[in-house]
């Protein structure tokens, strides 16, 4: 049981350490790119941004989630 | 990092890790968090009507994914969050109105502030009684010899014989809930997601601390499905709030977006955790949060600061 903690929780390190160097790029491609779009969209069509706001916001859930889960069935496949 | 929407500098690390913690709580008690997200944004620089718009959205994506998460594990009702989807629109609305109409009688902050402290320290002392008494219970039976077909999700509460009460209403027409193993009237279920819908327009947030623990004592839903089914709820509900707020000008989605990086790791440990616990316990572990929420409105009614 003990060794089960140990490697779910070494995967769960190694897990947040990749996941850290993926979100560090996506702040500083993705965000950068999208950020004035965005804007100028919230100044210009309020609509269509309130819109593309829950669209982004659902889509980068989904993403997220799985990349998540992507990255624990390989980790933890790796360690055992 | 610079946010051109709402044009505030803000550290992304400090919101990831505000929407890491956030999103652990989320996942955990099926709550939206926003007592704390909220402060949190204030706290980095962020306009009131910002915080409140955009931390709507961040609760759509950690919901999005703490919900996956719940439902992977079996712990959604589909059919039943989507009914109570439309009574919590509807009672917003009213709650929104409701605070409008205190706005134009000029005393919104001071009725608000006393209604929510009021009903932050009803949930709390209610919800401690009850999760103690029933593992009090449980724990003199486990004592006379082990339970038969006890597992981590079957469910027990104090408060049990009024659920069953309230079961037994006759109110046409019946909804078969067969993922939660209950039936009951649509009438009750719709008034639990209104009075909750009510709260959220009126307090702000998704209003998990008051949704969660009425789907459990008064619908009857064991504790694990009721807070999956909250937080798939809790998609629909803030999804209208953010399109909303977001017509006004008050959601950053960029924000959002960089809260939610933090969240989806957390929301998953936290939806996971549910499965180490058994309800009662996760309710007792419940007990905080809403004190915390009556802490930082007392802060603000004694001081003038918002937090």
């Amino acid at each position: 049981m003990k060794k089960e903690t140990a490697r779910t929780l070494r995967a769960f390190l190694i897990e947040l350490a990749v996941y850290a160097v993926l979100v560090t790029g996506y702040f500083f491609l993705v965000l950068h790119f999208l950020g004035e779009g965005l804007h100028q969209l919230e100044v210009r069509h309020r609509y269509t941004y309130a819109g593309v706001s829950i669209l982004l916001i659902i889509g980068q859930a989904v993403v997220l989630e799985n990349v998540t889960t992507l990255l624990l069935r390989l980790i933890r496949g790796r360690s055992e | 990092m610079f946010f051109p929407i709402s044009g505030a500098h803000i550290s992304p690390i400090y919101l990831a890790i505000v929407g890491f913690l956030i999103g652990i709580l989320g996942g955990f008690f099926g709550v939206g968090g926003s007592f704390i997200a909220g402060p949190a944004l204030r706290a980095a620089g962020l306009d009131w009507n910002f915080a409140v718009g955009t931390d709507l959205a961040h609760i759509v994506g950690k919901s999005v994914v703490a919900a996956k998460r719940h439902r992977a594990l079996g712990n959604v009702d589909l059919k039943l969050g989507l009914i109570m989807a439309f009574g919590t629109i509807a009672g917003a609305e009213l709650g929104a109105q409701l605070i409008q109409m205190l706005k134009r009688a000029g005393n919104v902050n001071f009725v608000v502030s006393i209604v929510s402290i009021t009903v932050y320290l009803g949930i709390s002392t209610f919800m401690l009684w009850e999760s103690r008494k029933t593992l009090s219970a449980q724990k003199a039976r486990e004592q006379r010899g082990p339970v038969k077909g006890k597992t981590a999700k079957h469910d027990e509460s104090a408060f049990e014989h009024v659920t069953d009460a309230i079961q037994r209403l006759r109110l046409w027409p019946m909804v078969s809930l067969p993922a939660s193993g209950v039936t009951i009237s649509l009438w009750v279920i719709l008034f639990v997601a209104f009075i909750g819908g009510v709260f959220s327009g009126f307090l702000g947030g998704g209003a998990g601390y008051i949704r969660m623990p009425s789907m459990v004592y008064v619908l009857g839903i064991p504790t694990h499905l009721a807070v999956g089914t909250d937080l798939f709820e809790i998609i629909i509900s803030a999804s209208y709030g953010t399109f909303s707020h977001a017509i006004k000008g008050n959601v950053d989605i960029l924000i959002a977006l960089v809260m939610n990086t933090g969240a989806a790791i957390g929301a998953q440990i936290g939806a996971i955790s549910t499965q180490y616990f058994a309800g009662p316990k996760i309710r007792l572990a419940f007990v905080p949060l809403p004190l915390i929420g009556a802490a930082i409105v007392i802060y603000t009614l004694v001081t003038g600061h918002k937090l």
